[in-house]
């Protein structure tokens, strides 16, 4: 006498299963934390992404204790002004590698092979950024920070955003910097860095050539996925 | 060291800026657009630490 066959699966999971399912499906371990990168990624212009990353922790990382201590501590302590100086030269090195980073993309055409959407969060992350540090100049509670926000709602308001987002109200642009467009570029990073785990890192223009024409000859193994393409070739 | 650093840079002046036609940019934001394409070069011409090694390696695994 035999064991009952298991049940079924059900057609209809639960919402929990579905978007596991979902998630292995588009970024099973091995992708999402690989042990090996493509030879072609040791190259120096490869590194401006990460460089981006770690800039952006230590901006985090200070911004978070400047807004623990508040103005009177990063105005008149020493360590208050060493944070606040960590704080402003970490927000320059992210703008000067991530536009670096934003060059190099642009020359590699970055959007190849599927990657439009990695493309896209990056610029949008740039875009976000740039606000973000305009309310972090008009935060800081100083004469500098009297001359930008003074500069800047002539211009804000000749575009016609200067009625809801207000560079002269001090609350208003404190909870822009340290909540909603920090929040906004943590989760678009996020998401750009998915994304470039998902896709993998965009090839050279020669290799993708040669790959595609190793799937014209139909060769084994080059069914021109942007894995496939890598494949080969890890370190 | 604020008087040390006052030495060093004279702040006590309008900023100095590049002009031409509509372009109005401050030297400092120039030096640090320099910099960033002085870098940008330097990324893509300078050898990467263990790039050698690593082909080697590939080759090596490939003959085997």
């Amino acid at each position: 006498m035999s064991a009952a066959p298991p049940p079924a699966t059900p057609a209809s999971k639960s919402w929990t299963v579905r978007t596991r399912e979902r998630a292995v499906d588009a970024l099973p371990p091995e992708k999402l934390l690989p042990d090996g990168q493509p030879t072609y990624v040791a190259s120096w212009i490869y590194v401006f992404g990460v460089a981006s990353i770690a800039s952006l922790i230590v901006i985090v990382v200070s911004g978070s204790i400047l807004a623990l201590k508040g103005p009177a501590w990063w105005h008149y302590t020493g360590v208050g002004h060493f944070f606040n100086s960590i704080h402003m030269w970490g927000v320059e090195l992210f703008f000067f590698v991530m536009v670096v980073h934003l060059w190099g993309k642009y020359w590699m055409a970055a959007w190849r092979g599927g990657r439009t959407r990695v493309w896209i969060t990056g610029a949008v992350t740039f875009l976000v950024a740039v606000p973000t540090a305009l309310t972090g100049y008009v935060s800081q509670q100083n004469f500098d920070a009297q001359w930008i926000a003074t500069q800047a709602k002539d211009g804000l308001n000749a575009v016609g955003v200067g009625a809801f987002f207000n560079v002269l109200n001090f609350g208003q642009m404190y909870s822009w910097h340290i909540l909603l467009l920090p929040v906004a570029v943590v989760l678009l990073v996020a998401a750009h860095v998915l994304l470039v785990r998902k896709h993998g890192v965009v090839p050279p223009f020669e290799l993708e050539r040669r790959k595609a024409a190793l799937t014209a000859a139909g060769a084994p193994g080059a069914d021109g996925s942007p894995h496939a393409a890598t494949a080969g070739e890890r370190s | 060291m604020s008087v040390l650093a006052s030495a060093v840079f004279n702040l006590n002046h309008p900023a100095h800026t590049v002009d031409w036609e509509f372009v109005h940019l401050s030297v400092a934001n120039v030096v640090v657009i320099g910099l960033m394409l002085i870098v940008f070069v330097l990324a893509l011409v300078l050898p990467f630490p263990g790039k050698a090694r690593r082909a080697a390696a590939r080759r090596g695994e490939r003959a085997s």
